[in-house]
């Protein structure tokens, strides 16, 4: 149990006014262990609520550097960051907000031979990844390592997100099976993303990660929430999790394996 | 005596009500209805059930069904 000095108190002070949080909550916070698995247009509202409420100890993956174009959106990254990698500017902004916290960076991408070693030391992950092959790999890993995470996914003005607990609830792959056919995507550049619709589901995560550690209320297990941004319409779809599932069934994953992955990967996405 | 049949199914499509003047429907023929160009980037939940692309065609949607449109979201950067 730690001791909270006079100034850990008073950052934290709106936290623990809070009756769900409290100072037992704040103390698991600080203890908690979080992985963000990319450091764009989801991670960068993830990782910068995450520091803020002060989660003690906060892994960043991301293989790519910063690129002008992500600026539209990516808001932990600035203009002075471009062309350094993005793990490092996103620690950079948590360690300035809140510099007692340890930020692991992992400047990499993840696959099936590494994936198992990088979400080993944390309690949640956080899947802020841009593509099925990884978003597919990281339900994989999560299930066989029995690890709690938050799927996102966002198009256009449009996201969804939910919350996995292995082997209890709904996973990624009880309710879309497989990636979709890689040669049915076209480009990337032509999809687009309205940048804060990345904000409101980052946050929305984050708020699923925070509750997750401190125990309270119903995270959103066996529910795909989606939105709309162009109509605020949120919408909650409740699942059911596929007893024969191909990861969390009975002869579910024992051995994770890469998809196939598309150069670029855009989809049709309305009304979710 | 003139009778005249008129089949209406009433299906719950995605959270709404909607009327559907058809006897019988497949999955495939349903989301042709309701315009969705990329089948292969949908999941259909029937009832609760998730259905696979390839189970579309021989998938018959009947009055009173709950369907659902999940529609994949890779993005993410
Ligand atoms: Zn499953």
């Amino acid at each position: 149990m730690r001791n909270f000095t006079d100034s850990e108190l008073e950052r934290y002070s709106r936290h623990i006014i809070l009756e769900d949080v409290g100072i037992e909550g704040q103390q698991k916070i600080c203890d908690a262990r979080v992985l963000v698995i990319g450091a764009g247009g989801l991670g960068s509202p993830v990782a910068l609520y995450l520091a803020a409420a002060g989660v003690g100890t906060i892994g960043i993956a991301d293989g790519d550097e910063v690129d002008l174009s992500n600026l539209q959106r990516q808001v932990i990254h600035t203009t002075a960051d471009v062309g350094i990698p993005k793990v490092d500017s996103a620690k950079n902004k948590m360690l300035a907000i809140n510099p007692s916290l340890t930020v692991n960076t992992y400047h990499q991408m993840l696959f099936a031979n590494n994936i198992l070693d990088i979400i080993k030391p944390y309690d949640f992950i956080i899947d802020g990844t841009d593509n099925f092959a990884t978003k597919f790999l990281v339900n994989d890993a999560c299930v066989l390592a029995g690890k709690p995470f938050s799927h996102g996914g966002i198009l256009r003005f449009a996201g969804q997100t939910m919350t996995v607990k292995p082997r209890e609830s709904a996973c990624y792959a009880c309710v879309f099976g497989q990636p979709p056919p890689a040669g049915l995507v076209p480009t990337c550049s032509s999809a687009g993303i309205l940048g804060a619709v990345a904000g409101i589901l980052g946050a929305i995560q984050a708020a699923e990660t925070l509750k997750y550690i401190i125990g309270s209320g119903q995270p959103l297990y066996d529910q795909l929430l989606s939105f709309d941004a162009k109509t605020m319409n949120f919408r909650k779809v409740q699942l059911k999790r596929n007893p024969k599932c191909r990861v969390c069934g009975t002869d579910g994953v024992k051995v994770l394996h890469d998809y196939e992955q598309a150069v670029c990967e855009v989809k049709n996405a309305k009304n979710p | 005596m003139l009778i005249i049949s008129i089949n209406i199914m009433k299906l719950t499509i995605n959270g709404e009500l909607k009327e559907v003047a058809k006897a019988t429907l497949t999955v495939t023929e349903l989301l042709k209805l309701e315009n969705v160009t990329m089948p292969d980037m949908v999941t259909v939940q029937l009832n609760d059930e998730f259905m696979r692309p390839h189970q579309y065609p021989g998938i018959t949607v009947s009055d009173g069904d709950t369907i659902n449109f999940l529609y994949f979201m890779g993005g993410g950067q």
